[in-house]
């Protein structure tokens, strides 16, 4: 095999996060963004909240909630750039940019996450 | 890719359109495939809010109160509407291209796309139903 | 109902003109005339000069591939009733440099078409007395879909990615290696994954999409682009995961 190329990992991880994304970003949204603010349906008061977010099994859905997605994001942007702005000379940059900020928010999650109380 | 044009190298006279910067404005299906793409921003716009979130919840009630509040603005419901929709659209075109990367052969005879894309939607409601669930708190 | 319809065709002849211009032809309307039938018309009766390819004008040959009203189409298979009451654009295949008025320079096409090695590849023939490799109706099947490809570059013209690089090797010369891939008789896809799974290879590709829906002949290089990530992806994690399992 010739030169190495990590596209089939950034791939994985865009798909899986395409994945992740599609099933469960909608509903979610909807509910956080829309329904509870617009008081649609009751929101879950703080305690409640803490009881599921505390639960080891939904820290780790979180956690891939937000990691993959995130390279979702920075493989989709990464080609957006590069093609709708035609920008491809800037690659190190634009790379730096995506996939960096998909790794600094997956240890952000992480940190977050490891630290509720 | 090796560039060997062979006779044709010497060739000074060929024309070639430059491609417009805004190609994707000009067709409406190249502009439907960067809205596609452009899903993703919002798609990471939602980690974000769902990072603060959990900032927020780990600081105590007050600072959740605080987020609340934000999430009640105008301009958090019209980014969030926004965000939905553009999920939605990452949502459908996802799974309506899964069949295509994915295609299945019972007995030698290629599944129809929809047989594919179908169980995706189930899952969908089913996944959704599950979460909504939890969160309202069944 | 209209007796004549008019083409605005595209003319580009390099000793006068640097950069393209449209002329304005009127030609009858006929509701059993296609595209190429409208120019051979041109050709014959209005103006001899005209350059354009064609040969076989029944959707096999692929060479009378054009951008009419924008869209790539194989003119020889595009009604001049579908675009009533006119004017038809008619171009040459967008993202080539144009040679001279309709036909495209395709050398890169060609060479590209060549570096994916789209054809049977054997890592030991066997001897002619022990007769052809057989295949099922199943295995077949397999690969049927991408090998109908005619080669009429239509899919090129349908693809940003290849419109803006023209180093990706683009939609068909990528379903024609998926196409010897899949078939159970070759073994050359390892010989073909090294060029295949470079950036400029099957990961360029963004699934726009665009050249499934141009091809005329059905070929789908989009999945079959796709496909052979999924399947490169496994590879790579397989690899990964069990270097001493690699040759």
């Amino acid at each position: 095999m010739g030169k190495r190329s990590n596209e089939p990992l950034v791939w994985s991880l865009f798909s899986s996060g395409g994945v992740i994304a599609a099933f469960m970003i909608p509903i979610l949204l909807f509910l956080f963004g829309l329904a509870f603010p617009l008081g649609w349906i009751e929101a879950p008061g703080y305690e409640q909240i803490m009881t599921l977010v505390r639960h080891p099994l939904t820290r780790l859905v979180l956690f891939g909630l937000c990691s993959l997605p995130l390279f979702h994001w920075a493989h989709r942007f990464r080609f957006t750039l590069y093609d709708g702005l035609q920008i491809k000379h800037l690659n190190e940059l634009i790379t730096v940019f995506c996939y960096g900020g998909a790794v600094v928010g997956t240890l952000l999650a992480g940190y977050i996450l490891w630290n509720i109380p | 890719m090796k560039e060997t044009h062979n006779y044709t190298l010497y060739h000074p006279k060929w024309y070639r359109e430059r491609v417009s910067t805004y190609w994707w404005a000009r067709q409406w299906s190249y502009f439907r495939f960067i809205l596609r793409e452009l899903s993703s921003i919002f798609v990471a716009y939602f980690v974000v809010l769902i990072l603060f979130l959990l900032h927020a919840l780990s600081q105590g009630p007050e600072s959740y109160a605080a987020i609340q509040e934000w999430l009640r603005t105008p301009f958090a419901i019209t980014l969030n509407f926004i965000s939905l929709l553009f999920t939605l659209f990452h949502t459908i075109t996802w799974f309506n291209l899964t069949p295509r990367a994915m295609p299945v052969r019972i007995g030698g005879k290629r599944l129809p796309d929809w047989m594919i894309a179908a169980p995706n939607y189930v899952a969908w409601v089913v996944i959704s139903a599950i979460v909504a669930w939890f969160v309202i708190g069944g | 109902m209209i007796d004549t319809i008019t083409l605005e065709v595209a003319r580009y002849r390099p000793e006068q003109e640097t950069e393209p211009t449209f002329e304005r032809f009127e030609v009858p309307f006929n509701k059993d005339w296609v595209v190429l039938d409208a120019l051979n018309y041109i050709k014959d009766r209005l103006d001899g000069s005209l350059s354009y390819r064609w040969s076989c004008r029944m959707g096999v040959c692929g060479s009378c591939g054009m951008m009419v009203n924008g869209e790539p189409k194989l003119t020889c298979a595009t009604f001049l009733s579908k675009y009533v009451p006119g004017p038809i654009r008619v171009e040459p295949l967008r993202y080539f440099p144009v040679v001279r008025d309709l036909a495209v320079e395709m050398t890169d096409f060609m060479d590209k078409l060549k570096s994916v090695k789209p054809w049977i590849i054997r890592q030991e023939e066997r001897p002619l007395s022990e007769g052809e490799y057989l295949q099922t109706p199943v295995q077949l099947d397999n690969y049927k879909q991408f090998s109908m490809c005619i080669n009429c570059m239509i899919c090129y013209a349908a693809c940003p990615v290849y419109g803006l690089d023209h180093h990706f090797i683009g939609p068909a010369a990528l379903a024609l290696a998926q196409r010897y891939n899949m078939d159970s008789r070759d073994q050359g896809t390892d010989e073909r994954l090294d060029l295949l799974s470079q950036h400029e290879g099957i990961w360029g590709c963004t699934f726009v999409g665009e050249c499934t829906k141009a091809c005329p002949k059905n070929v789908d290089p989009a999945g079959a682009i796709q496909q052979y990530k999924l399947k490169a992806a496994t590879e790579w994690f397989k690899s990964f995961l069990m270097p001493w399992g690699r040759k």
